[in-house]
């Protein structure tokens, strides 16, 4: 102490000081850095959901309503989430070609992830909803497989088949396939039971076993599945199956007992 | 090798005599077309060609070792590859390299004695047509009447017309026999009695969530979800679970009170969450392809349709009667009660069931 102020009246003491002053305002600043932060991304929100605003007003405006309130062609979308705009829209389904026919298939993305996230934030600031799930809710980490098969079959595979192939349904409706869908898209029509689909929201089928099911289908549909049996004949049960024994098993036997009997064994060929 | 140069000497020779054989009808005022008979016998290259002959023993004997070494193959497969071994074969796929290999052996092994059994038939086997005529199927006179004289000894000399007490109490003997097989068939009993009418559900039982095990609050169904629930206390390691779930099994929606039609199944909801029982009334497959917009609910086996809006009414297919309805309420806790069983008996219709 007595050293620091010997050199108090020091040339340089006024720099160290305006020096430390600095260092002290910065570190306040730091400790209260959240906050501003917070305000920040408030901003980017805000940005995002007048961002999505225009692209709602070009893209979905004309059969939701300009205020998401919904019209004779589409349903209203306040409080429907942002999942549920993420699920409709990275899916393809959404903007649909027609309001008419029995459902809305899975097609070509329009937008880019940028822009659904745009669209979503728009959405959810009409109403809460589902937010979009993070990796880390439909991620494989902490998944039990076997759980998950015993769910999907008690709550999907009514109409998505057993290894979720998908099935049909009344009126030209069906069940899409479950397979090349995207983790975060499943979890999506899970909670916000898109289109027919009912939903399974948390408080019936809990994140853990969302999860589950998920995993569960990566294991029967993932690029590494193994097919003990060989062809899978598209998965579909026993329909397939003795669809392909009577044509190519009974019609290749048929095939060689005609091609036996028109062969003669004679010697002279009449 | 053509038709043209086969040996003359090798040629049978009573191919000639013949002509057309097994003739036995000329044309005249009875029967005025003549039978043909059986078209001349026609040889195959091996009856005329011992070298042809040969060569169709060796094919023959060939697809019986086949069929041999496919065998042996089979069990050195089923002996040596492991059960979770996996091989690429194109176009299969990922497949199992055990199941591959024995139906590929199991099959080649039985096809190649079906090929070997047609291939000696067709070549080898005598291929001469043969005439076997009809004969009348009717006994002689003589015959008849040797076999009438025996019976009439034999019953003369049985004494059963004069000694009463014997043939009596054969007959009884042989009437009573069969019933013991008649006694067994008590064994497909017993008969269900009531228990086709009720289930686990009775008044107060709550509504437990399939997938979590907890009771179900009304907050926790959204309007649109679908949520399975089974009978408090039944448990899925109980011995009885599947026969009882069999029968319980719940399905729980919701729907605005507004769009519920039937006036009974508005009063049995609760605040429009509706349980309805998810076995078929056809034949009894769980049923619960949802459709949360239209309200429909699709049997997959059958393709029977009931209106869940409607008090399940049938709206299309098989099914004879609507989904039974669980009347439902919300106990002092909060959570959700059955107000007692279903009314009717769920599933299929039988007899008995009016």
């Amino acid at each position: 102490m007595k050293k620091l102020s010997a050199r108090r009246r020091h040339p340089l003491a006024a720099l160290v000081v305006l020096l430390l002053a600095l260092a002290c305002t910065g570190g306040l600043y730091a400790a209260f850095a959240p906050a501003s932060k917070a305000q920040a991304d408030e901003t980017a929100q805000s940005l995002a959901i007048e961002e999505g605003k225009k692209l709602y007003a070009v893209g979905c405006a004309s059969c939701h309503g300009t205020g998401g309130q919904g019209s004779s062609d589409g349903p209203s979308l306040v409080g429907v989430g942002a999942a549920a705009v993420d699920f409709q829209v990275g899916t393809g389904r959404m903007p649909a070609a027609t309001s008419q026919g029995a459902q809305v298939p899975r097609k070509k993305v329009v937008y880019t992830q940028a822009e659904i996230d745009q669209l979503a934030a728009y959405i959810s600031s009409l109403g809460a909803g589902p937010n979009i799930p993070t990796e880390a809710e439909y991620g494989p980490e902490g998944a039990d497989i076997a759980k998950g098969g015993e769910l999907f079959r008690t709550n999907c595979a009514q109409c998505h088949n057993f290894t979720g192939k998908g099935g049909a349904l009344t009126r030209g409706k069906f069940a899409p396939t479950i397979e090349d869908v995207d983790p975060k898209h499943i979890y999506e029509a899970m909670q916000t039971g898109p289109q027919n689909m009912p939903s399974f929201p948390d408080t019936t089928l809990s994140e853990q076993n969302k999860k589950d099911i998920i995993a569960y289908l990566n294991a029967v549909n993932g690029d590494e599945t193994e097919s003990p049996g060989g062809l899978e004949l598209g998965g579909l049960g026993p329909v397939s199956e003795g669809l392909f024994g009577w044509i190519f098993g009974l019609g290749g036997l048929i095939a060689v007992a005609v091609w036996v009997a028109a062969r003669t064994a004679k010697a002279k060929k009449s | 090798m053509s038709s043209q140069d086969i040996p003359e000497e090798n040629l049978p020779a009573e191919q000639d005599d013949h002509g057309a054989h097994g003739a036995v009808t000329v044309a005249d005022e009875k029967n005025p077309f003549a039978d043909p008979g059986l078209p001349p016998h026609e040889h195959r290259m091996q009856d005329i060609d011992e070298r042809a002959a040969k060569r169709s023993e060796r094919t023959v004997a060939f697809l019986f070792t086949l069929s041999m070494l496919a065998t042996v193959g089979f069990i050195a497969s089923f002996v040596t590859i492991p059960v979770d071994e996996s091989v690429y074969i194109f176009p299969l796929g990922h497949i199992s390299a055990l199941n591959f290999a024995l139906g590929m052996t199991l099959g080649v092994s039985l096809f190649a004695i079906g090929a070997a059994a047609v291939h000696w038939a067709r070549t080898l086997m005598s291929d001469v047509e043969i005439a076997d005529e009809r004969h009348p199927i009717e006994a002689s006179p003589e015959v008849k009447a040797k076999v009438m004289a025996d019976f009439r000894d034999g019953a003369k000399e049985s004494a059963l017309g004069r000694r009463k007490l014997i043939r009596t109490t054969m007959f009884g003997a042989l009437a009573l026999f069969p019933l013991s097989g008649v006694v067994l068939l008590r064994d497909l009993g017993p008969l269900p009695e009531d228990k086709l009418r009720h289930t686990l559900w009775a008044k107060g039982k709550l509504l437990v969530n399939m997938n979590t095990n907890e009771p179900l609050r009304p907050s926790d169904v959204a309007v649109g979800s679908l949520t399975f629930a089974k009978p408090e206390g039944l448990e899925e390691h109980d011995h009885d679970f599947q026969t009882e779930i069999a029968k319980a099994a719940l399905m729980i929606v919701r729907i605005q009170p507004e769009n519920i039609k039937d006036k009974r199944e508005l009063e049995w909801s609760h605040e429009g969450i509706v349980a309805y029982s998810k076995i078929c009334t056809h034949v009894g497959c769980p049923i619960s392809l949802y459709e949360q917009q239209t309200h429909h609910v699709l049997c997959p086996c059958h393709q029977s349709t009931f209106d869940l809006s409607d008090g399940a009414r049938v709206i299309f297919g098989p099914a004879g009667h609507a989904l039974p309805q669980l009347r439902i309420g919300v106990n002092d806790e909060g959570y959700l009660e059955a107000l007692g069983d279903f009314e009717e008996p769920v599933g299929p219709a039988f007899w008995e069931r009016g």
